[in-house]
């Protein structure tokens, strides 16, 4: 069974995204642990891409901080690798399959397994295309995590019936971003999600308040949370850190 | 030439978030539907004759041929076109297509703005709305098409990310159509992107070569030695290759911008200085770096400032069937001087890459040969900032 399964077996799962990099790597592995303390179930490590298409403008600039910093692919294996002397929870990627597929899909989903990530997320490569790197992630055992949005429809159960690891929910359409609202049906994807898969779900784009994360887990089985990270970086840079464990804190908290 | 998902050979695909896929897997479905369409075809004929002014000519360049002391020039004039460029020959045949689908909103991405004005020109004529993202360096670049525009009615948004040039406007394109499918037709304007953007914008341009084939063999009894075009994106280039492809004989030149050289950083030339990637929803070539991050690229010319190019011409290059060669800034703007001062036709920009290697090669060429030069678009919109690029300062 994947490791993943792991952040979904204490309740709702709280999942925090945060871009390696931004501002700097000692600041993300100082948050990446602060998040752990404070009940974080998986994290979503996000390998800064150039040209983020499926990002809104708070992430965008958490990309471009991260790269202006000097963060690369192999920089980012090296901050897991240190990360996982202590850190046991299971991580992921979160990239574009341009970062995956320059570094060489082989080359880049090996080095994932050798370091301790467990599953990738690429917004750009949707159920069609997924063969671009699924033999190699079958191979070192990585899932390649499936997301499902407002305009799936008829496609999520073709989605849902293939899932490994979890199924990221897309919770609204557009980009990533924090909302004050979803509007989208949610409780029917989900249902259509459970009747097929086999792994758990959990909902993003645009949770930012604890109020939301227990609405969404209410509906699903864990909450993910980006841009809300991303602000208080943004505003506290270095000193961003114990800000986002207390943050990760209240958010866990009302998922309890 | 495609099979499945809309490869060719190994490039194209559908590399998009899920939230656009059931837009283009609906998109593809209409396309299939009405392409072969009799009433759909009779309309979009229509539009493109009557009111884009269609065929466009084919022109024999005497001057020039005598000049150059070699080949036989002819130039393709599609900047003879309503709008000035060959741009109106996807977006009418888009915004028709879209319109049937029950679309009432147009958006798409531009660079030098020529798209832009064509795709807000489909949609005042068909009383669609029409937004229009643009890089803000482009705005600065082209700022007379972006009055045009908002004279047409579209609203145009400058794109502050990234290079603030064409790939971000693309990007900015694609996140706000994934905000808005319902009512809302993404109009892109060139042969990239995901399946099926690729083919319904060849197939819409190909006009261009079906009727530089016949108008070539009607007034030289023959077909050309060989057919230049200028390659951003690449739509207007595999619009005038595309009937040629099957002539062996006939080579297929692509011009890529250079920009300050294939040498320097500052250069947008794709096929000599790119690798294979994933990007904008499509496997194909683009400038990038070690680690995948796509490069910010540099040409004069806003319109070929992209640093990928169509998975169909990445297909061409792969099996030898078409060329592609470098053209700098500084050749482009010698060769956009030289076609005003010897033919009397202001180029675009653009168009001048393909104008100049045609320059390089035509006094190469026995005089019994034919090369035929598509002039994408016409260079009004470049006069300032040409006139910049020789250090003269001219307020529009």
């Amino acid at each position: 069974m994947s490791k993943i399964a792991e952040a979904f077996a204490n309740g709702k799962a709280f999942i925090p995204f945060i871009t390696v990099g931004d501002p700097d790597a000692q600041t993300t592995a100082a948050c990446v642990r602060e998040m752990v303390a404070a009940g974080a179930d998986l994290i979503e490590l996000g390998i800064p891409f150039s040209d983020p298409t499926a990002e809104g403008p708070v992430i965008q600039g958490a990309n471009l901080r991260a790269l202006k910093g000097g963060m690369t692919t192999d920089k980012v294996f090296d901050l897991v690798r240190d990360l996982r002397k202590d850190v046991t929870i299971p991580m992921v990627f979160m990239t574009y399959a341009n970062v995956v597929f320059s570094y060489g899909a082989e080359r880049f989903i090996r080095t994932c397994s050798e370091v301790g990530i467990d599953g990738l997320i690429l917004p750009d490569l949707p159920f069609e295309e997924k063969e671009e790197f699924l033999p190699a992630c079958h191979t070192y055992g990585v899932d390649l995590i499936s997301l499902i949005a407002p305009t799936s429809e008829n496609r999520i159960a073709m989605i849902a019936r293939e899932a490994e690891g979890f199924i990221y929910i897309v919770s609204s359409l557009g980009v990533t971003g924090v909302r004050s609202e979803i509007k989208t049906d949610l409780a029917s994807i989900v249902q259509v999600v459970r009747e097929n898969a086999s792994v758990p779900c959990a909902i993003g784009f645009g949770i930012s308040e604890p109020a939301q994360a227990r609405k969404m887990a209410d509906i699903s089985d864990g909450a993910i949370v980006g841009s809300a990270i991303i602000r208080l970086l943004e505003r506290y840079g270095k000193e961003a850190p114990a800000q986002v464990g207390a943050y990760v804190r209240s958010m866990k908290d009302a998922l309890r | 030439m495609t099979n499945e998902k809309g490869r060719f050979g190994i490039h194209g695909g559908q590399y998009i978030p899920e939230t656009l896929m059931n837009a283009v897997i609906e998109l593809e479905k209409a396309y299939d539907h009405y392409k072969d369409d009799p009433e759909f075809n009779a309309e979009l004929t229509a539009l493109l004759n009557d009111y884009a002014g269609r065929p466009s000519r084919l022109y024999y360049a005497e001057k020039m041929t005598r000049d150059l002391g070699g080949a036989k020039i002819y130039l393709k004039r599609e900047d003879l076109n309503h709008t000035g460029a060959h741009k109106i020959n996807n977006v009418l045949g888009q915004a028709l297509l879209a319109k049937k689908m029950g679309k009432t909103r147009l958006i798409a991405e531009t660079g030098a703005g020529q798209h832009g004005v064509a795709t807000a020109t489909a949609a005042a004529l068909m009383g669609m709305e029409c937004v229009v993202f643009m890089g803000e360096e482009d705005t600065i670049r082209q700022a007379l098409n972006v009055y045009r525009m908002r004279l047409l009615g579209a609203e145009v948004i400058p794109v502050k990310t990234g290079t603030a040039t064409l790939k971000d406007a693309v990007s900015e394109a694609m996140r706000e159509w994934t905000s808005r499918i319902e009512d809302t037709h993404y109009c892109l304007g060139s042969v990239m992107g995901p399946h099926p953007f690729p083919i319904i914008v060849r197939d819409f341009q190909a006009v261009i070569s079906r009727e530089t084939r016949a108008q070539i063999l009607e007034k030289e009894g023959r077909l050309p030695d060989a057919v230049l075009a200028c390659v951003g994106g690449g739509s207007n280039a595999i619009g005038s290759f595309y009937h040629f492809i099957p002539d062996e004989g006939v080579r297929l030149i692509g011009c890529e911008a250079a920009g300050r050289g294939v040498d320097t950083f500052e250069t947008a030339a794709t096929i000599a200085t790119g690798r294979l990637g994933i990007f904008h929803g499509m496997k194909s070539y683009f400038c990038q770096d070690e680690y995948g991050q796509i490069a910010p690229v540099y040409s004069i010319s806003a319109g070929l400032d992209y640093p990928g190019i169509g998975p169909e011409h990445a297909h061409l290059h792969d099996i030898g069937r078409a060329e592609y060669v470098p053209v700098t800034d500084e050749e482009a703007v010698n060769a956009f001087e030289y076609l005003a001062r010897t033919e009397g036709i202001i180029p675009a920009i653009e168009s001048a890459h393909a104008v100049a290697h045609a320059m390089k090669i035509a006094p190469q060429m026995r005089e019994d040969q034919i090369i035929i030069i598509t002039i994408s678009g016409r260079g009004d919109k470049d006069c300032a900032a040409i006139a910049r690029y020789r250090g003269e300062d001219i307020h529009e």
